[in-house]
């Protein structure tokens, strides 16, 4: 169990999932803050959702609010920085790129590369959480 | 156990990082939560949330509940560096920035709205683990600028006012003073001392001041030292300290004069001879006025103590009525108002007497109460023109300075100048009638102590500012606006002090006003406030200004300046001024309406240049003090737009006006200031 948590968690860093910072998260975490680092991804979590949410519903209305747009991937990007969510954060800039050129093709190709990334980070993260819980 | 762990982690901290009390600002929940736990981890206490308006709520509600803020730059409901802004501003609290984006130019935004720090997102815990220094920094800043202000005066209170940002800024101008280093290392212990205990504010009276000058003066300029002035002064109560700083800026009094007059080679060179009986002079005279002019306003202290040009000036004037002519412009020119300090020193030493910042807070008290503060509010810009007046005012006014007219007159002037100026200049820094309001203001200090003489009549001019008006017409120069006046002048150059006509008025005014000191105080205080005023709205006039002053000349100079500057009405504008100051003021008149010329809207200033002008060949002749205060003025005026060529045939003039006895009675020294800003 806790031999197959660590290779997950190693997996995840060596494909580039999380980085350095979700070490930090690690760092935080101790007797006093137990469950810290998944307590934080929950949060991201939620928060995330609301935000992609609110993305879409401004990718509804045209002509569209660049700026706006803008300004919520930048808070999707601080958030998935936080917590080391590599390609996420990755994503996000992308988009935000597009954004700024008011290239429309190339915000709504990036934002589903931003949704995916976020899945995929959300499953494994919730997998090796899993493992890790059961391994203690 | 816990507690004992992260202690034990924590490489022995000392008490104070363990429990610094930290207020975290971040829209993003992830964010703040793992800011949150960073912090706990470096063992401070952390207050979070989420809305930056609650943020600034606790805050205001217990302005020592925290000790540092954090905040995101990107929030919602108001935007961080707003934030940042508000809280240096309310509770001048260290505040730390934080972003996603690292971009220098927004790093760059922070920094110079405040910020302490940067920091990029996400942050790590070792960035979070020196944060504390931030605040010990600012502490030690605070009480160091509280307790500036002993002997210091001005450094000190310069250093006080602000910050230690602007401490350190007033603390470096003082620095800047070369000749001074030894004193300025005596000023930074003194402000280091003051923290421990501060010490009583030495008030340069004129008494104290003239022994001082005296003093000097038997041990020679160059040798003299602290220590034997003291003995020689022989007065209880004095410390070397006190003595060092006072000398300090009479140096740079005297230096200022001297750069003045220099530019104005002809006229110095006349007039130059006086400085020193001036300065001797003037500071009797100045000191009393100085003192008077502390009382007076409070405003003017406020906007001086602001300003450390203000102060500066103040300092300058009084040493020697040069100065005023010196500072006001000087003063001006610098920044706004560390400028003028620089100005100020520049100027002269000679006020190194005033330089008990009191005085020249005193002085801006006195005098911008009443006028400045219109002036002051006027503008920044009239800072900058201030500045800008003042120098050209000081330069005016060195001129006349140095012939040393008669104390008075050079006081006169430099009061006035330095009324002027304050007036104008006091607004912010002096911008708008920032020169006016700072010339006067400096001129007021300054003035106050040697100049006292022309301070009194300065911050007369200043508060009778308002007489002025009832001078009417030049009144209406200077009196409309006497020192509101100063700041439109400087409102056409607020942005800079393109206003030059102001600032050549608002010295001049100052000068004048100081000048008239003299003469007859109030009125010439009048002027100069009007002039001051005026010499803002004048502010093409620098040349009209001194047709105004020339007031007391009144009909004779008016005439000159009629067709000196032409500009304004002057004649008309001039001989109000005149008649009020006619009787000492004459001289002051033409300061006046030198200065005002440069505030009241040129055409007033013209006049007042003009008689400055005239005042100025008047005075050049008599090479009393006011004459040469006035001379400059005049000279300064009525050159004003052109530059001190003309200022030369001015005095030439003038001086042949001065057989004419007519305007004898300029001090103007102010005149020629306004006219040089205006020039």
């Amino acid at each position: 169990m806790e031999r197959q948590a660590a290779y997950l968690r190693n997996a995840l860093f060596d494909q580039g999932y999380l980085d350095e910072q979700f070490l930090q998260l690690e760092d935080l975490q101790d007797e006093a803050n137990p469950h810290f680092v998944e307590e934080v991804v929950k949060l991201f979590y939620t928060d995330s959702v609301r935000l992609i949410q609110s993305i879409e519903l401004t990718l509804k209305n045209t002509p569209w609010d660049f700026e706006k747009l803008d300004n919520i991937m930048h808070q999707f990007k601080g958030s998935s920085s936080s917590i080391g969510a590599k390609k996420v954060k990755k994503e996000c800039s992308q988009f935000q790129e597009y954004c700024n050129v008011g290239n429309v093709e190339g915000c709504i190709r990036e934002f589903q590369e931003v949704k995916q990334e976020h899945a995929a980070l959300k499953r494994k993260l919730e997998n090796y959480f899993q493992l890790a819980r059961e391994a203690r | 156990m816990t507690v004992e762990k992260i202690m034990s982690d924590s490489e022995s901290y000392d008490d104070f990082p363990a429990r610094l009390r930290v207020l975290a600002v971040d829209d993003n929940p992830i964010c703040l939560k793992l800011l949150e736990t960073l912090l706990r981890k470096c063992q401070y206490h952390v207050t979070t949330t989420s809305q930056a308006r609650m943020a600034l709520k606790m805050l205001r509600e217990n302005k020592d509940r925290f000790d540092l803020v954090i905040s995101d730059v990107h929030m919602p409901d108001m935007d961080g560096f707003k934030l940042l802004e508000l809280v240096g501003l309310e509770m001048d609290l260290p505040v730390i920035m934080l972003s996603a984006n690292g971009d220098p130019k927004l790093v760059m935004k922070g920094i110079t709205h405040g910020a302490c720090d940067y920091l990029v997102k996400p942050v790590r815990i070792e960035e979070l683990r020196n944060i504390w220094q931030h605040v010990i920094r600012k502490k030690r800043t605070e009480p160091k600028n509280q307790n500036g202000s002993a002997d210091q005066g001005n450094d000190n209170q310069s250093s006080g006012e602000g910050n230690g940002s602007q401490a350190d800024r007033n603390g470096k101008c003082n620095r800047k003073r070369k000749d001074e280093e030894d004193f300025s290392e005596d000023n930074e212990n003194e402000n280091e001392d003051p923290a421990a205990s501060k010490k009583p504010r030495v008030v340069w009276s004129i008494q104290l001041h003239r022994k001082f000058v005296v003093a000097v003066n038997q041990l020679g300029i160059e040798k003299a030292v602290p220590k034997r002035i003291l003995d020689l002064m022989n007065v209880e109560g004095l410390t070397r300290e006190n003595v060092a700083s006072h000398l300090q800026k009479y140096r740079l009094y005297l230096k200022r004069i001297s750069s003045v007059a220099s530019q104005q080679a002809n006229m110095v060179a006349a007039l130059g001879v006086k400085d020193s009986h001036f300065m001797r002079t003037a500071p009797f005279e100045g000191l009393g006025d100085f003192r008077t002019l502390s009382g007076q306003g409070r405003f003017a202290s406020a906007a001086l103590s602001h300003y450390t040009t203000g102060g500066m000036f103040g300092r300058l004037n009084t040493p020697n009525v040069n100065l005023r002519n010196l500072s006001p412009s000087t003063l001006i020119q610098p920044d706004h108002g560390q400028n003028i300090t620089n100005s100020i020193s520049s100027l002269g030493k000679v006020h190194p007497a005033l330089a008990s910042t009191n005085q020249s807070q005193s002085l801006f008290q006195g005098i911008p109460s009443s006028l400045e503060l219109d002036q002051l509010q006027q503008s920044k810009c009239g800072t900058g023109m201030t500045s800008f007046n003042a120098i050209d005012n000081s330069r005016l006014r060195s001129r006349f300075s140095d012939p040393g007219a008669a104390i008075n007159s050079s006081s006169n002037i430099f009061n006035s100048s330095t009324n002027m100026m304050l007036h104008g200049s006091y607004q912010q820094t002096m911008s708008g009638g920032g020169f006016g309001n700072q010339s006067s203001q400096n001129m007021a200090s300054l003035n106050l102590d040697t100049f006292n003489v022309g301070v009194n009549s300065s911050s007369s001019l200043l508060d009778s500012g308002t007489i002025q008006s009832s001078t009417t017409q030049p009144a209406s120069l200077l009196s409309t606006e006497p020192f509101h006046s100063q700041p439109p002048m400087r409102t056409t150059g607020n942005s800079g002090f393109s206003n030059d006509p102001y600032l050549q008025k608002n010295p001049i005014d100052i000068s004048s006003s100081t000048m008239s000191l003299p003469l007859e105080d109030s009125r010439e205080m009048q002027y100069q406030q009007g002039l001051v005023g005026d010499v803002q709205n004048i502010s093409h006039i620098p040349s009209q200004r001194w047709g105004e002053q020339g007031q007391s000349y009144g009909h004779g100079s008016t005439a000159t300046f009629g067709s000196l500057n032409a500009h304004v009405p002057v004649s008309g504008v001039v001989s109000p001024l005149s008649h009020s100051l006619d009787q000492d003021s004459g001289i002051v008149n033409e300061k006046m309406g030198v200065f005002m010329n440069g505030r009241f809207a040129g055409g007033a200033s013209t006049l007042m240049l003009q008689n400055g002008n005239e005042k100025l060949a008047s005075e050049s002749r008599a090479m009393a003090n006011d004459s040469f205060l006035l001379e400059q003025q005049k000279i300064q005026t009525v050159f004003a737009p052109r530059s001190y060529d003309p200022l030369d045939a001015m005095m030439n003039a003038m001086i042949k006006r001065e057989q004419d006895e007519t305007i004898a009675n300029y001090d103007f020294g102010f005149d020629d200031y306004s006219f040089e800003s205006g020039m």
